[in-house]
């Protein structure tokens, strides 16, 4: 017989297990399926389908547009007011969107956690993932409003990915960290969403950076969404990238990360009993 | 010998009721002050106990218990839902369990994308489900539903795809619970014809059932779980007349009541003994559910002269009185019994019954010439009853839970007018 699997039960331990990324790997199928069913099932019962995904950025835009625009007139230099609040409202309502699936992914899925063994940082990671249809149709929109718009962007483009990888582990920090909380707390069922909303707000998602002082822009940076933003912006529009505040949101970032997973490996051990 | 496939050494399971379960977050801040002062003790309990057992390659193991025994916790480890208190396990091989047909299926989905959904679930590859496909979906005959979303399935249809995709799981190990418990009874005997052919081809299977006769057609060897523990394990066969004597339980079928304190009599009438007996007259504590039960009662009569009508009361584990019985039929209830010993048995008919765990308080009395109850002598015998689930009980070929104090088979009649 070839090398045979052995699996060891031993009780729970404290903080000492690893995130046995090779058990996630085996298990890179169930993710798949797990990520295709959460878009399949997403707008199989909407009226109109997809087209959610093009209309919720676009309506936003526009709204964002009539009212930052034309009575704020925030400075954007050189970039339409429109495609500014476009590539931030992209990225945001995917975060926010992958962050709420996320945050419930474990209570909707309670037959499959208290019925089958699989790595649990699977069902969060699936919502989180699934949400990249919806970005990659927004980046559509994006091209074809740039192209509107006469922006070419410039060889910085090429950084634009690592921008969006960033938004994507972003996604998953908080969604698997939400997920975890909201098995053992359902507060977060009520708390979430005005996090959420306070989030907004703080990040430079329909206002530029540069309205604030420089002092305050370095403690902006804390969020690590606005590294994202502005790193994606200059990116895509051929802007000087501020390297100090990306510097700082992408620290924040790793910090969270590590953070979002030492408590969710702390807690998932109990999911089964507790949901 | 052979190689040892699962190994289970000294796994315990505890169970906190209520103080785990701390859903908002003020419960948790208020448990962080109190911690220090709370009872730790309080709503805690062992769902599984210091239970060892090996499994060696190729074997099949039968696990049977009464509710609560202990059966779903175990499985539950050992598919590595949910982790033990205490102790360990070894499990040497790829892992198949199934403790639930069709886990994973979404109803929006068609019967098509439910079939690779269900699949990963469970564990197979991608390549594997490809491979098999056209093989699961002649399994479950639905063909021509394939692309139908399985909310417009009847949930036979849904039944049958789910165990398809099921029974097409080729792991090294596989952990079955009551998987057959759901269905109608022609489907489970597929599924039971599946099982045996998994065990025969060298796989080793843990399987968990109330069906005793599945149990020991198709597994070597089983063992009994009662409260957590592990009492007793041998050959199938054994196990199961172990499990069904009830002398691995706390069910007591038999009460002998010489020398206890205090003693269930009146100056009238003693009572000495209480027994729960099958047809053939000996003690039994699992009933199937077809089978005829009898209550025996043997009683010394002290001073005579007085009609002496014994008297059962029986209750069922919510603690519901189910029913009184007490002899009104024979030549016995209008006629004094001399002095002597009296055995009186009590015949509650097949097909009576529900499933599950009852309790039998013992009383003689008399009515006239004024009501005098001598004894009554609580909780004095327990029995199981149980459901053999072969399609000619009172379930017919439904499979679920079945609600209701009694479930007795009555006579029918249908009229057709034209």
């Amino acid at each position: 017989m070839q090398q045979q699997e052995i699996t060891r039960i031993v009780p729970k331990g404290r903080w000492h297990r690893s995130l046995d990324l090779a058990d996630i790997w085996r298990h890179r199928e169930l993710l798949y399926f797990l990520t295709w069913r959460d878009v399949r099932v997403r707008y199989k019962q909407t009226a109109i389908g997809i087209a959610w995904a093009v209309l919720q950025p676009v309506l936003t835009t526009a709204i964002f547009t009539v009212i930052f625009s034309t009575f704020a007139r925030f400075e954007t230099g050189n970039v339409p007011y429109p495609l500014f609040a476009l590539s931030g409202l992209m990225i945001w309502l995917y975060v926010h969107t992958a962050v709420t699936l996320a945050a419930g992914s474990f209570v909707g899925n309670a037959n499959l956690v208290t019925k089958v063994y699989f790595p649990r940082l699977i069902v969060p990671l699936a919502s989180v993932l699934a949400g990249l249809v919806d970005l990659l149709v927004s980046f559509v929109i994006l091209a074809l409003l740039m192209a509107y718009y006469g922006v070419v962007p410039d060889v910085q483009v090429a950084l634009a990915p690592l921008f969006v990888l960033s938004a994507l582990l972003l996604a998953a920090s908080f969604g698997i960290l939400f997920s975890a909380l909201n098995v053992r707390f359902r507060d977060v069922k009520f708390g979430l969403p005005f996090l959420l909303q306070v989030w907004m707000i703080v990040s430079p998602v329909f206002y530029p950076l540069s309205l604030l002082s420089e002092k305050w822009r370095l403690v902006f940076a804390l969020n690590p969404l606005t590294g994202i933003l502005e790193g994606l912006r200059s990116s895509l529009f051929g802007a000087p990238l501020d390297w100090q505040v990306i510097a700082i949101s992408t620290a924040s970032l790793a910090v969270l990360m590590v953070a979002s997973v030492l408590v969710f490996k702390s807690m998932e051990d109990d999911f089964a009993d507790l949901i | 010998m052979t190689r040892r496939a699962i190994t289970v050494e000294n796994l315990s399971k505890l169970y906190r009721i209520g103080e785990r379960s701390a859903s908002s977050l003020r419960d948790a801040v208020a448990g962080w002050f109190t911690r220090n002062g709370g009872d730790p003790a309080k709503g805690e309990f062992w769902a599984l106990r210091d239970v060892s057992f090996d499994v060696g390659e190729g074997e099949t193991l039968g696990i049977i218990g009464g509710n609560g025994a202990g059966k779903s916790t175990l499985l539950k480890i050992l598919s590595r839902i949910t982790k033990p208190t205490k102790g360990s396990a070894e499990i040497r091989g790829r892992v198949g369990s199934l403790l639930e047909v069709g886990t994973g299926f979404h109803n929006e989905l068609t019967g098509r994308e439910n079939i690779y959904l269900n699949g990963a679930v469970l564990g197979m590859r991608r390549a594997e489900i490809e491979r098999k496909f056209d093989e699961i979906v002649a399994f479950s005959e639905i063909e021509e539903f394939l692309d139908t979303p399985v909310k417009h399935y009847s949930s036979g249809m849904y039944m049958r795809l789910a165990f398809s995709v099921a029974a097409h799981l080729e792991p090294e190990i596989l952990i079955v619970d009551e998987v057959l418990a759901v269905g109608d009874v022609n489907f489970q005997k597929k599924c039971l014809g599946k099982m045996r052919d998994v065990g025969r081809s060298g796989r080793t299977v843990l399987f968990v059932s109330h069906d005793m006769a599945a149990v020991s057609r198709i597994c070597d060897r089983a063992i009994v779980l009662s409260h957590g523990r592990v009492a007793a394990e041998g050959p199938a066969g054994e196990a199961i007349r172990e499990y069904l004597s009830g002398a691995s339980s706390a069910l007591r079928a038999e009460r002998i009541f010489e020398d206890s304190h205090p003693q269930p009599a009146s100056e009238v009438v003693r009572l000495k003994r209480v027994r729960i007996v099958d047809q053939s007259g000996a003690v039994c504590a699992r009933f199937d559910i077809r089978n005829e039960i009898g209550i025996e009662a043997t009683y010394e009569v002290i001073k005579p002269g007085h009609v002496l009508l014994p008297n059962f009361q029986i209750y069922n584990q919510e603690r519901v009185h189910i029913f009184t019985i007490q002899d009104v039929v024979s030549e016995w209830s209008d006629r004094p019994k001399e002095r002597g010993e009296f055995t009186s048995t009590a015949w509650i008919p097949g097909n009576l019954m529900a499933e599950g765990s009852f309790t039998v308080n013992a009383a003689v009395v008399t009515y006239l010439p004024r009501m005098t109850v001598h004894f009554n002598a609580l909780d004095a015998v327990s029995f199981d009853v149980f459901d053999p689930m072969t399609g000619d009980t009172a379930r017919g070929h439904f499979a679920g839970t079945m609600e209701g104090v009694v479930r007795p088979i009555v006579k029918w009649e249908t009229l057709n007018k034209r």
